[in-house]
C-alpha cells in the first residue's frame, strides 16, 4: 500500500538504493492513502468478491498501490466520513437501508502507528519530472511489481499472509497462553473467528510464528513494516469479510504484529534499526495527556458554503486561501467539529533495571501511542514494545541556515504487551525463553549432567563466605524453590513451592552478608532490615494521589519479591505487628489488604530468607532455639529449614578460616574470577531451572518420604512427644523437589529425598536439640515454651535444690521419695514431667544426677 | 598540513582536511583520533591545550581544542546524528559533502540547503554525557593544574591572566567575544544568561579568576520576567561551582560509567544557535503539541543554553585513575618516564613518611597511635569485590575529639591540603533531614538529580558527629542515614530509580570524628588520647600548615596518592605465620579474637606494608600491625572502664 512516501531516503543511502528522488506522491500519507485504496477498490471491484490473491491483476493491484494522483479526486466519493466513527451524528441514521457489513461497509480505522513518518518525509518538489519516471517503470515491471525502496510484491506478500493465517498451527503451543483455541486447528482462523464473535477489530500476530512459517515474509514485515502491515491488514480484512461476510465491526481489522526478534534491549538500538519493526521490553516512566492529533481538517466557504478537506502534512495543515468553487479569497473557515482528530499519547519508555550494565544510567527512549493504545499503560508498568523505530530531523528553521544535526527519535507503538500483569499468573514465560540462547542452554544442560553439579553450585554460592556448607545448600535450594502444586478443586489450595530459611547466630557471622549476596543474585530480590521495616513497608499501603486525587496501591516488599526472595536482616528486631503480616505470607502465600476502602488479596510467592541475633547478643548453647531468639513458635515452624551460624570453636577450622582470609588480601580480581563458578552461569541455572524444570514425585521417592516420616514420627512416640508434624513432611517433599531441580530432573527419585531427609536432619539437629536432653525435639520449633512455663521450670529446680540441701549430707536418695516432698512442700501441683525436668537442670549444673530410681548427689 | 596553532585553534578545519583527503572510505574518523593522539603525545602537548577547569568559557574560543578533567554525573540518551550529509545549492546545483561530527549543527554555507533525501547521508550515533567538575576537588588541584597549563595557554585564548577586576562596561564591550555578534539577533531569550555570567564574573573576578563564573544557580535571581527558573547545574556537594559541561562522546562510550572521572579532549562548542531552536521549540510547543515530545524541563535540562552549559565533542578522552596533578597522569609501567618517577620517589619514602606521621600527629594534638592509623586511612583504597563484599576499606571512627575550639574543622583543612578531592560533612538533625544524599532519577525532567554521596573514587569524605545533637530525625533524614550505614558498610550508594533502586558501587574513604562511639559503622575505631591543648586552635593549626615548606607538602600529596596504587601480596610463608599466630590466638581466647579482628589485623598489615613502600607483607609488618592493633585495643578498653557504660 503506501508507496514510495514511507521510504525515507536515508535509508535509501544504507540500502545501495539511492538513486531515485523522492516523488510527489511522498507528501500523501498513507491513512489517507489507505482509505483512499479502499473507496477505490470499492469502484473497480469490491473486495469480498476480488478473485484469490494470486491470480490478482497487475492492473488492481497498481491501482492498489501506487494510485496516480488524478485518480485520488474522482474516488473520494462525497458521503465519505458517513461511517467513519469519528464523524459527528449517528452513521447508522445516514447509511442507506442496509446494515453494515463486508469490507465496503465496514469503515476503515486510520493507522497513525503507521503513518506519522511522513513528518519525517522531506519532499523534494523539485524533481517532479522525475516522478512519472518511477511511475513509468513500476508499470513496465507489470508482473514483478514491487513497492518502491523495497522488494515487497504486493500480491504474493498478501497471498503468503492469507495462506499463513489459514494453515498456521504452533507446533509448540503453550496451553496456558491461550486458553479455549484448539491447538490442532490453524490458530490465526480461531482468532479470526473470535473477532467475529467478540468484535474487537484487531488480530495479533506472533512474528515468531510468522517465522517459522515463511522466513522471507518475516524479513519483509521486519524491514519495510510501513508497507507490510497494511497488506497484512488488507489481507486478513478480505479473509475475514470472505468468511463472515455479515460481520459488523467496528472498522476494519488491523493487524498487529508482536515479539519480533529484532532487538530486546534498548541499549542495541542503533541507526540500522530506523524504519524497522522492533520489539524492546521496558519500563514506563512517564505518560502524556491525551493529545488530539488532527488527521484531516474539513474547511467552508463562507461565501458559498463549498467544502473541502485538507489532509495533515509533516504536522501542519495548510489552509485554502482560495475557494475552489466562487474563487473568493480568504474565505474558507476551518469548521472542527467535521474535522478528524486521532487520539496519540506520548510515553516515555526506561530500560527495565535487569538490562542495565552496571554503573550506567538508564536509557529512555519516547513512544507515541496511538487510537486504542492510548492509555493502555500506566507509569511503572514494565511492558514489551512492538513498533516502528523512528527518526525525525528535528524542524528546520526558517530564519537559520543551519539545523541541529542530532534527529528525534521515537517509536510508534504497534502492540504492548504487559509483563507483570503476566508475572500474576504464570512465569513469563515468553520472556524467559528469550533470555537463553541454545548454545547457553546447552551448556546448562551439560553442566547439570556432571555428577557432583549440587556441591558445585553450593560452592559457587557466595564464596567469599566461608564455609558453612549446609547452610549454603539449604540456601541453594530455596533458590530454586519445589513444584508448585494446585488443590484448589479439593478444596486446600496452593501449595506453597517457596522454601523459607532463618538463619540464626552470632553476630559477625556473615549472615548479612549471605543475605546481600543473595539480594544481588536473583532477580526479583528485596532486602529488608527487621529493624527498619513496617508493616507497611513490607506489605503494601494506599497513597492519595496528590493529583488526581485517586487512590494508589502502593506495594512493599513482600509484593514486590513475588516469584523471588526477600530477604529480612534483624528479623528479631522487627515488631510484632509486622512480624503478624508474615503469617499469611509465609503459608497462604497472599496477602490480604483492607484499607481505606481498598480489600484486596495480593500474590506475595516469596521465599523469605531472614537472619536473626540471639536475644542475649550471643548464642547461648544451654538454651534452645526458641529461648534463644525469642521468636513466636507459630512463626518459626513456618520456616522449613533453621540453621544456626555458630562461632566454631575449634584448631582446624581456625587455620582453614586464616588462610581463607589471607588470601583474599593479595589476590587480584582476575585470580578469585577463574577459582569459583561465574555468577552469571548460577544465576541463569536457577532461572532456566525455576521456569523449564518442574519434577513431580516418582513412586520410590514417595515411599521413601513415607518412610522418613513414620521415622521421624516415631523417635518423638517413645517419649511421648510429637517430633513432626505434617508441615515437616510438605518440607521435606518441597526440598526434595528442589534438589531433583538442581539436577535438572523431571523426576523427585529417592537420592532426592535423602539429600532432602539428610539437610532437614542437619538443620534440625542444629536448631531443634534440646540442650538439655540433647534429642531432637521439634516440639520446641512447633509448640515453643511460653516465658512463664521456663520460669516455673526455673523456680522448681531451685526449690528442689533447697529441698536436697536441707537433707543434709546424704550422697543418695530416692526418686519417688523426693517427689512426695516436693509435692507436700509445693502450693501447686507438680506433674511427674515438671519434677523430671527439674532434676534434669539441676543435673546440667552438676549438682546431681538420675540414675534409674535413685538421686545422686555429687 | 597545519601547523601547530592550527589544530589548538580550529580543530574542525583539521578534520575537514582529513574528510576531504578520505572521503569515500569510511576510516577517516579513524585517522582524525590518530592525527590528534598523535599531536598530544608530543613534548608536553596537553599543556597546550587551555583547560575548561580554568579558563571561563567566555575566553574560549568557540570550536576551538579544550581539555576537561570531569566527573560523569549522569548520562543521557544517545543520539541519532548526521555523520555525513550533503548541502546544495538551489541556484546553481553544486552539491558539497559534509560532516556532521564533532559538531552540534549542521553547518552549510550562505545560499546552501541541506538535502536531507541525499543518498550521501550516513546517520551516526553519539552519546552524550552530563559531566561536573570533580566533586570536592581541593584548592591545591586545581592551582597547581591551573599554573602547570596557564604558562602556555596563551596563543590559543584571548583571555590573558591578568587578574585585574573586570567592569560591566568592558564586559558589555568586548568584541572579542566570539558568539557576541551572534547572540545579538537572538534578542533577549539569552539576554539574562549573560547577565548571570556576569554578575557572577564580577563576584569572583577579583577573588578566583580562574574558576568559571557560571555558578550553580543559588545566589543568582537576577532574572527577566520572561525565565522560568534558573537551570540547577546538579552538582553533587552543595556551593560547587565550575562549569558543567555536555560531554558527546563518539567511540567506545559504553566503558565509562557514572562517578568516573575523565580527562577529555574535544571541540568546544558555544553556539548560541542552540540555544534558539531550544527557545523556538519552546515557543511553539503550545501550539503544535505533537512536536513538543519532551516536557520543558527535560527540555531545559538536556539542552540548556550553550553559554552556560558548554558542549564538547570529544575526540580523545581518557578515565583518571587519580586526579593529583603532581603524578604523571597514567601510571602504567611500561613507560620509562613513569618508571623513573615512582623510583625516584620510593627511595626516599622513609623520610616523607616520617615526617607526614610528625605532620599528623601534630594535627592530632600529639597523639602518634592516632596518626598512624590516619595514614594508613588515606592510603586505603577498595581494591577488589569478593562478590558483595569491598576488601580494602578501611573506615576510621576517631573518638574523642574535643568539641572546643573547632578541632574537627581545622583538622578537616589539614586533611584537605593533602588529599585531591574532600569532602566535610557535618552531621546535624537539621542537615540529615533536609540535605539529599542519594541520588535520585527526576523523571519530569528526565535526568539523575545528583546528591551528596555522588562521589568520584578515593574522594576522602569526613563526617563530623561532634556537632550532632539530640533530635528527632524524620523519615529523609533515617534513609540518609542508612545511605551512609550502607556506604561505609558495603561501598555502594543505591540510587533511587522511584520505581526501582539501583546500586552503585564506589570507592570513598570515610573518616568519622566523634566524642563517643560513633552512631555509624566503621572498620575501626581509634581514641584518641590528645597530648596538648593548645590554648588556641586556630592558631596551633594554622602555624602548622605554614610551617611545612610547599615542597614538603607536595611530597606528602605525592605520597598519598602514589602508594594508593601500588599492588601488594602475601607469601605463601607468611600466610603460614599468620595462620599459626590465628590459631595460637583463638587458642589462648577464643572470644577475643573473631574472624572480623583478623580481617582488620590483615587489613592493617596491608596498608602499613603499603605506607612503607613495600608491596609484600614481611614478618616484621605483621607483628607490628598486631602490636597496632593491640595498642589501640587496650586504649578502647581502657576509656570503657573510665566511662563505665559507654561502648
Amino acid at each position: 500500500m503506501s508507496s514510495p512516501a514511507s521510504t525515507p531516503s536515508r535509508r535509501r543511502g544504507k540500502r545501495g538504493r539511492g538513486s531515485n528522488p523522492p516523488t510527489p506522491q511522498d507528501a500523501r500519507s498513507p491513512p489517507s492513502q489507505k482509505r483512499r485504496t479502499d473507496d477505490s477498490t470499492g469502484d473497480l471491484q469490491p473486495m469480498p468478491t476480488s478473485p484469490p490473491a494470486d491470480v490478482q491483476s497487475p492492473g488492481a493491484a497498481d491501482a492498489l498501490f501506487s494510485s496516480p494522483p488524478q485518480f485520488r479526486h474522482s474516488a473520494i466519493p462525497l458521503d465519505f466520513d458517513i461511517s467513519s466513527p469519528l464523524t459527528y451524528g449517528t452513521p447508522s441514521s445516514r447509511v442507506e437501508g442496509t446494515p453494515r457489513s463486508g469490507v465496503r461497509g465496514t469503515p476503515v480505522r486510520q493507522r497513525p502507528d503507521l503513518g506519522s513518518v511522513r513528518k519525517a518525509r522531506q519532499v523534494d518538489l523539485h524533481s517532479d519530472g522525475l516522478a512519472e519516471d518511477i511511475v513509468a517503470t513500476e508499470q513496465s515491471l507489470g508482473q514483478r511489481l514491487v513497492i518502491w525502496g523495497t522488494d515487497v510484491n504486493v500480491a504474493s506478500c498478501k497471498e503468503k499472509f492469507q495462506r499463513f493465517l489459514q494453515r498456521f498451527i504452533d507446533p509448540l503451543d503453550k496451553e496456558d497462553e491461550d486458553i479455549g483455541l484448539d491447538l490442532n486447528e490453524p490458530r490465526y482462523m480461531q482468532r479470526l473467528q473470535e473477532i467475529n464473535m467478540v468484535g474487537e477489530p484487531f488480530l495479533n500476530v506472533n512474528c515468531d510464528h510468522l517465522r517459522s512459517f515463511d522466513e522471507n515474509l518475516y524479513r519483509q514485515l521486519i524491514c519495510y513494516p510501513q508497507e507490510v502491515i497494511p497488506t497484512f491488514d488488507m489481507a486478513a480484512n478480505e479473509l475475514f469479510f470472505d468468511r463472515y461476510p455479515d460481520s459488523i465491526l467496528e472498522h476494519q481489522i488491523q493487524v498487529r504484529p508482536y515479539n519480533a526478534l529484532k532487538t530486546r534491549n534498548m541499549r542495541n538500538l542503533n541507526p540500522e534499526d530506523i524504519d524497522q519493526l522492533i520489539t524492546i521490553s521496558g519500563m514506563v516512566i512517564r505518560s502524556s495527556q491525551l493529545i488530539p492529533e488532527m488527521q484531516e481538517a474539513f474547511f467552508r466557504c463562507q461565501v458559498c458554503a463549498f467544502t473541502t478537506r485538507v489532509e495533515i502534512d509533516r504536522g501542519r495543515i495548510a489552509e485554502p486561501s482560495v475557494c475552489k468553487n466562487c474563487n473568493t479569497t480568504h474565505s474558507m473557515a476551518l469548521i472542527h467539529n467535521r474535522s478528524m482528530f486521532s487520539d496519540k499519547q506520548m510515553i516515555k519508555l526506561q530500560e527495565s533495571p535487569e538490562d542495565m550494565p552496571a554503573g550506567q544510567t538508564p536509557h529512555t527512549v519516547a513512544l507515541f501511542a496511538h487510537n486504542d493504545l492510548v492509555d493502555k499503560v500506566q507509569p511503572g508498568d514494565r511492558v514489551n514494545v512492538t513498533g516502528i523505530y523512528r527518526a525525525v530531523p528535528i524542524r528546520v528553521n526558517p530564519r537559520v541556515s543551519s539545523v541541529n544535526s542530532v534527529y528525534k527519535t521515537h517509536i510508534d507503538v504497534i502492540h504492548y504487551r504487559k509483563t507483570d500483569s503476566k508475572r500474576l499468573h504464570c512465569v513469563d514465560e515468553e520472556t524467559e525463553q528469550k533470555r537463553f540462547t541454545e548454545e547457553r542452554v546447552e551448556m546448562l544442560k551439560e553442566l547439570s549432567k556432571k555428577a557432583d553439579i549440587y556441591e558445585r553450585l553450593a560452592l559457587a554460592l557466595a564464596p567469599s563466605i566461608y564455609e558453612h556448607e549446609d547452610i549454603k545448600k539449604g540456601i541453594l535450594l530455596q533458590l530454586f524453590g519445589g513444584s508448585r502444586k494446585d488443590f484448589t478443586h479439593t478444596g486446600r489450595g496452593n501449595f506453597r513451592a517457596e522454601i523459607n530459611i532463618l538463619l540464626c547466630g552470632d553476630p559477625g557471622t556473615s549472615k548479612s552478608q549471605l543475605l546481600q549476596y543473595v539480594y544481588n543474585l536473583v532477580p526479583r530480590g528485596q532486602y529488608t532490615s527487621g529493624k527498619g521495616s513496617s508493616a507497611v513497608g513490607l506489605t503494601a499501603y494506599v497513597m492519595k494521589d496528590p493529583e488526581t486525587r485517586q487512590l494508589v496501591l502502593q506495594t512493599g516488599a513482600l509484593v514486590l519479591s513475588d516469584n523471588g526472595i526477600c530477604c529480612i536482616d534483624e528479623f528479631d528486631k522487627m515488631n510484632e505487628s509486622t512480624r503478624s503480616v508474615l503469617h499469611e505470607v509465609m503459608e497462604q502465600q497472599t496477602l490480604s489488604i483492607a484499607k481505606a476502602g481498598i480489600i484486596c488479596q495480593l500474590n506475595a510467592r516469596a521465599s523469605i530468607l531472614a537472619a536473626a541475633n540471639p536475644i542475649e547478643s550471643q548464642w547461648n548453647p544451654k538454651k534452645t532455639t526458641i529461648e534463644n531468639i525469642q521468636l513466636p513458635h507459630t512463626l518459626l515452624s513456618r520456616f522449613d529449614l533453621i540453621f544456626l551460624m555458630l562461632d566454631p570453636r575449634d584448631e582446624a577450622y581456625d587455620r582453614r578460616l586464616a588462610r581463607h582470609l589471607v588470601s583474599l588480601y593479595y589476590q587480584t580480581e582476575e585470580k578469585l574470577e577463574e577459582e569459583y563458578m561465574d555468577m552469571a552461569v548460577l544465576r541463569d541455572y536457577i532461572a532456566y531451572a525455576r521456569s523449564y524444570v518442574n519434577p513431580r514425585l516418582g513412586e520410590e521417592a514417595s515411599q521413601a518420604l513415607i518412610e522418613a516420616y513414620v521415622d521421624m514420627r516415631k523417635i518423638g512416640s517413645g517419649r511421648g512427644m510429637v517430633s513432626a508434624y505434617p508441615r515437616q513432611l510438605e518440607s521435606l517433599i518441597r526440598l526434595a523437589e528442589a534438589h531433583a531441580k538442581v539436577r535438572f530432573s523431571e523426576k523427585v527419585e529417592t537420592i532426592d529425598v535423602e539429600e532432602a531427609k539428610r539437610l532437614h536432619r542437619e538443620a534440625l539437629k542444629q536448631s531443634a536439640t534440646d540442650p538439655r536432653t540433647g534429642i531432637v525435639d521439634i516440639s520446641i520449633l512447633t509448640t515453643g515454651m511460653s516465658a512463664t512455663a521456663r520460669k516455673r521450670k526455673e523456680e522448681l529446680a531451685q526449690a528442689l535444690r533447697k529441698l536436697i540441701q536441707s537433707k543434709g549430707k546424704t550422697p543418695s536418695l530416692k526418686y519417688q521419695q523426693l517427689l512426695d516432698d516436693l509435692r507436700a512442700q509445693s502450693e501447686t501441683a507438680i506433674t511427674k514431667e515438671m519434677f523430671e525436668e527439674a532434676l534434669r537442670a539441676l543435673a546440667d549444673e552438676d549438682f546431681l544426677t538420675v540414675t534409674g530410681k535413685t538421686v545422686r548427689l555429687l | 598540513m597545519p601547523c601547530v596553532g592550527d589544530w589548538l585553534n580550529s580543530p574542525l578545519s583539521i578534520v575537514q582536511g582529513i574528510f576531504a583527503q578520505n572521503v569515500p572510505n569510511s576510516d577517516w574518523e579513524k585517522k582524525v583520533t590518530e592525527f590528534f593522539k598523535e599531536k598530544l603525545k608530543e613534548n608536553n602537548a596537553t599543556n597546550w591545550v587551555p583547560s575548561l577547569n580554568d579558563v571561563p568559557v567566555h575566553y574560549l574560543k568557540p570550536n576551538s581544542l579544550v581539555k576537561f578533567r570531569c566527573m560523569v554525573q549522569d548520562m543521557f540518551d544517545p543520539e541519532f546524528y548526521m555523520g555525513v550529509y550533503e548541502t546544495v545549492d538551489p541556484n546553481t546545483n553544486a552539491r558539497v559533502l559534509r560532516f556532521g561530527k564533532y559538531r552540534d549543527v549542521a553547518e552549510c554555507g550562505p545560499q546552501q540547503e541541506i538535502d536531507l533525501n541525499s543518498s550521501q547521508t550516513v546517520t551516526s550515533e553519539r552519546q552524550t554525557f552530563y559531566c561536573v567538575p570533580v566533586p570536592g576537588e581541593s584548592a591545591w588541584v586545581k592551582e597547581i593544574s591551573f599554573f602547570a597549563s596557564q604558562a602556555r595557554v596563551s596563543p590559543s585564548t584571548s583571555y590573558t591572566p591578568s587578574r585585574h577586576k573586570r567592569s560591566y562596561e568592558e564586559d558589555e564591550d568586548m568584541d572579542l567575544h566570539p558568539s557576541k555578534q551572534k547572540e545579538q539577533h537572538m534578542g533577549k531569550s539569552c539576554c539574562w544568561l549573560q547577565i548571570l555570567c556576569f554578575s557572577g564574573s564580577d563576584i569572583h573576578g577579583c577573588v578566583e579568576p580562574k574558576r568559571l563564573e557560571t555558578e550553580a544557580s543559588a545566589g543568582h535571581h537576577v532574572i527577566s520576567p520572561n525565565c522560568s527558573p534558573p537551570l540547577d547545574l546538579n552538582f553533587p556537594l552543595p556551593g560547587e561551582k565550575g562549569p558543567a559541561c555536555l560531554v558527546k562522546v563518539y567511540e567506545n562510550w559504553e566503558s565509562f560509567k557514572v562517578n568516573d572521572v575523565l580527562e577529555v579532549f574535544g571541540v568546544l562548542s558555544v553556539d548560541p544557535v542552540l540555544s534558539i531552536v531550544n527557545s523556538e521549540e519552546r515557543d511553539s510547543s503550545t501550539l503544535d503539541p505533537v512536536e513538543c515530545m519532551d516536557t520543558a524541563e527535560e527540555q531545559r535540562v538536556h539542552s540548556p543554553p550553550a553559554s552556560l552549559v558548554p558542549r564538547i565533542h570529544v575526540i580523545l578522552a581518557q578515565k583518571l585513575q587519580h586526579i593529583n596533578p603532581l603524578l604523571p597522569a597514567c601510571l602504567n609501567e611500561e613507560e620509562s618516564k613513569t618508571c623513573e618517577f615512582v623510583s625516584n620517589f620510593m627511595s626516599e619514602l622513609s623520610p616523607v613518611r616520617a615526617e607526614l606521621l610528625g605532620f599528623l600527629t601534630h594535627a592530632l594534638l600529639g597523639d602518634s597511635l592516632a596518626a598512624e592509623y590516619l595514614i594508613l586511612h588515606l592510603i586505603s583504597t577498595v581494591y577488589a569485590r569478593r562478590d558483595v563484599l569491598p576488601l580494602g576499606k578501611f573506615t576510621i571512627n576517631l573518638s574523642g575529639c574535643p568539641r572546643s575550639g573547632a578541632f574537627t574543622e581545622h583538622l578537616y583543612r589539614l586533611i584537605q591540603q593533602l588529599v585531591p578531592a574532600s569532602y566535610h560533612l557535618r552531621m546535624s538533625i537539621e542537615s540529615m533531614n533536609h540535605s539529599r544524599f542519594i541520588p535520585h532519577k527526576d523523571y519530569t525532567a528526565n535526568r539523575l538529580v545528583s546528591g551528596l554521596l555522588q562521589l568520584a573514587s578515593n574522594t576522602s569524605l569526613v563526617i563530623d558527629e561532634t556537632q550532632l545533637e539530640q533530635g528527632q530525625l524524620d523519615t529523609a533524614g533515617v534513609r540518609n542515614v542508612t545511605a551512609l550505614g550502607n556506604l561505609i558498610t558495603w561501598q555502594k550508594v543505591d540510587y533511587d530509580f522511584n520505581y526501582h533502586r539501583m546500586e552503585f558501587p564506589c570507592n570513598i574513604n570515610v573518616l568519622i570524628t566523634s566524642e563517643g562511639r560513633s552512631l555509624l559503622p566503621s572498620d575501626c575505631q581509634v581514641h584518641l588520647q590528645p597530648q596538648i591543648i593548645p590554648p588556641n586552635m586556630e592558631e596551633y593549626m594554622s602555624s602548622l600548615l605554614t610551617a611545612v615548606l610547599p615542597s614538603v607538602l607536595n611530597k606528602f600529596r605525592i605520597y598519598l596518592s602514589l602508594l594508593r596504587l601500588l599492588d601488594y601480596s602475601i607469601s605463601d610463608e607468611v600466610t603460614k605465620a599468620v595462620e599459626e599466630d590465628f590459631v595460637e590466638m583463638r587458642k589462648n581466647n577464643p572470644e577475643s579474637v573473631t574472624a572480623d579482628d583478623l580481617h582488620r589485623m590483615l587489613l592493617v598489615a596491608r596498608f602499613l606494608s603499603l605506607s612503607a613502600g613495600q608491596t609484600t607483607l614481611s614478618r616484621e609488618r605483621w607483628l607490628r600491625a598486631k602490636q597496632l592493633e593491640a595498642l589501640r585495643k587496650a586504649r578502647l578498653q581502657q576509656q570503657q572502664s573510665v566511662n563505665g557504660n559507654e561502648l
